[in-house]
């Protein structure tokens, strides 16, 4: 057709249509708020409730909670008359899910900025070069209790990683039956095994091969095991729960032994989803305290060997420097804060390698 | 390579439930046999019972005999996994290894079962397998690249190279059209005819038009109702099949008369 054709005019293909003269109209909305009202309600009802309690007498607390009220009942009000129901229900349920948000992000937030600023003083290379040992007042660091906390939980991943995958593959590929449900519900157990059991138990076993009194580092990474054993097994079942039948499948049809298929085809295909587990597992139980404070004990001197005596541990370091300072106490509540964001980072950072390696490792398409 | 398929007297289970009773029937080499049937009858169970991927399934069993060239197997001393490296299989969907690349995917086979070979050899299966699967063309400039990144009708061609480059006897196919278009599909069936030279083919459809048009033999698989086992109902060269069956209800079923 030419151009300048009406729209109307255009040839459309299909049947002819026969639209009546009055057709059945949808019903259309009933108007909208303009972008930006729900900031708008949001700072009236911070201010109106500012007015009222500075009238009362003002608390930032109650002025948060009180302002968030408000800001819920009025946009729910204020929608329902210009938008209907239906919207004014959707903006109510965005307030609430966003404040429940805002709610998780308070302590989460609150941790992170005490932590760092109040471990930011020691902070220092001497934090991370020097060790207790005769330090009375200030200076000293933390490079026994970094190079402990890292050898033992090196020594529980070493542990736990092959027993958990084991494991999991055992449930996942092979285990039915009443073995199967036995070892699942005993994983289930131990995860809800509070950390001081697990310290008692390592101390407890290793008092009976050593004799009373025993404190070794690698009791603490057996208390550690313990703790990290179902954490490994349940997040690596789950990924291999995940990975498609078809694929082993595939693989069988290809005359590929069934362990062979799990090495090769079920494992790298879930490689990503595994290695994130078992990081957040080891960031998990890096932080333990008291399984590591009743088997491990601590030390002001560097102790690299733990199958001898005891050795000192970021989490225990930092309650020892807080329950029992020297004097005078700053210096030892300041190394208690900056061992504290010492243990944060290293969480943080495993927890980055853990995206890292689960990207690497993640199927590709292109 | 190919090899003669015969079952004499096959039930299939699963558990206790018997899925699939008393087939009788041979599969000649170098021929497309064509298994059709509705949806629950119990063919693609026949099927992966040839290869023994049936019993992959717990409680999953089989009685009676299947022969390759007149050996059993099933009988003492068989193993699946030898089974399957001479009976190879293409399914429903698509299913190329996510972490390999389409490289490492036609030499999946070879790799996984510790055949040691030069690089040149690898090259030279990669090239057959995906010139016999008709692919080698559309993707010989990007091998290194995964397998999942190509089209569905693409992976479906990569199966059968995967498949093909194992050189097995025979080759199971599974409905190995039916998520696919038709241009695709017609690739495949182009490609089952030029395979049926060198390889047993038993491929499972619901496609009518699709079974009168690779197969040269056609097995009609019906139930009489759910909870009681399929049964092989008449077997005969496709064009029987389809002009003038000896049964009725294969006649039904081939002129869309059923129930």
């Amino acid at each position: 057709m030419s151009t300048g054709t009406e729209r109307n005019d255009l040839e459309t293909q299909g049947p002819e249509l026969d639209i009546p003269a009055t057709p059945e109209l949808l019903p259309k909305v009933q108007g909208s708020l303009p972008k930006g009202t729900a900031w708008g309600i949001l700072a009236a009802s911070a201010v109106v409730v500012g007015g009222i309690l500075a009238a009362t007498g003002f608390s930032i607390g109650l002025w948060v909670f009180l302002t968030v009220v408000l800001f819920a009942v009025a946009t729910y009000v204020i929608s329902r008359v210009v938008e209907g129901p239906r919207k004014a229900t959707d903006r109510l349920v965005t307030v609430v899910v966003g404040s429940a948000f805002a709610i998780a992000m308070i302590p989460l937030v609150s941790v992170i900025w005490t932590v760092i600023s109040n471990g930011v003083a020691r902070f220092d290379a001497a934090f991370f070069t020097n060790s207790m040992r005769g330090v009375v007042g200030e200076g000293g660091g933390a490079y026994h209790a970094i190079l402990g906390t890292l050898i033992i939980t090196a020594l529980a991943a070493l542990m736990s990683i092959p027993i958990g995958m084991l494991t999991a593959v055992y449930l996942v590929e092979y285990g039915k039956g009443r073995l199967a449900r036995a070892i699942t519900f005993f994983v289930d157990v131990m995860t809800g095994i509070p950390s001081i059991v697990a310290g008692l138990f390592a101390y407890a076993l290793f008092a009976l091969i050593v004799g009373p009194g025993v404190r070794m580092g690698f009791a603490g990474a057996v208390a550690l095991t313990v703790l990290m054993i179902p954490i490994v097994v349940r997040s690596t079942e789950e990924m291999l729960k995940i990975v498609p039948n078809e694929l082993r499948e595939a693989s069988y049809a290809l005359g590929v032994p069934k362990w062979k298929t799990i090495l090769k085809i079920v494992i790298p295909t879930t490689a990503g989803g595994i290695a994130t587990g078992i990081t957040l597992a080891i960031a998990r139980v890096i932080g333990e305290t008291a399984p590591l404070l009743i088997a491990v004990g601590i030390t002001t001197g560097v102790n690299l060997n733990p199958f001898d005596d005891r050795m000192a541990t970021l989490p225990v370091f930092a309650y020892y420097s807080y329950v029992a300072p020297g004097i005078p106490r700053e210096p030892f509540l300041d190394r208690a804060w900056t061992a504290a964001l010492v243990l944060m980072v290293i969480v943080m950072l495993l927890n980055i390698i853990a995206r890292i390696i689960s990207r690497a490792f993640a199927p590709k398409t292109r | 390579m190919s090899k003669n398929i015969e079952a004499k007297d096959l039930n299939i289970y699963y558990g206790s439930f018997r899925a699939v009773e008393g087939v009788n029937m041979s599969i000649k080499k170098k021929t497309v046999t064509a298994l059709i049937g509705p949806s629950g009858c119990g063919k693609s169970t026949f099927l992966r019972s040839i290869n023994r991927m049936h019993e992959v399934i717990a409680g999953a069993h089989v009685e009676g005999r299947l022969e390759l060239d007149g050996q059993d197997l099933y009988g003492p001393g068989m193993d699946p996994v030898i089974v399957r490296r001479q009976i190879g299989m293409v399914f429903q969907r698509p299913n190329p290894f996510p972490t390999m690349s389409i490289y490492d995917n036609v030499i999946a086979g070879m790799r996984l079962n510790n055949k040691k070979a030069k690089k040149a050899e690898f090259d030279d299966t990669v090239e057959r397998s995906l010139r016999g699967a008709n692919l080698w063309n559309e993707v010989k400039d990007r091998l290194d690249k995964p397998g999942s990144g190509l089209s569905g009708g693409q992976q479906q061609r990569l199966c059968i190279a995967r498949a093909i480059a194992v050189q097995p006897d025979v080759l199971l196919m599974d409905e190995p059209c039916s998520a696919l278009d038709p241009i695709s599909t017609l690739a495949i069936e182009d490609l089952i005819n030029e395979l049926k030279n060198e390889y047993t083919i038993v491929i499972v459809t619901h496609n009518m038009q699709q079974a009168a048009r690779v197969s040269d033999f056609t097995g009609f698989f019906n139930i009489e109702g759910t909870g009681k086992p399929g049964k092989l109902v008449e077997m005969d060269e496709t064009k029987t099949i389809f002009s003038q069956p000896k049964q009725k209800a294969t006649e039904d079923y081939v002129s869309g008369r059923f129930g």
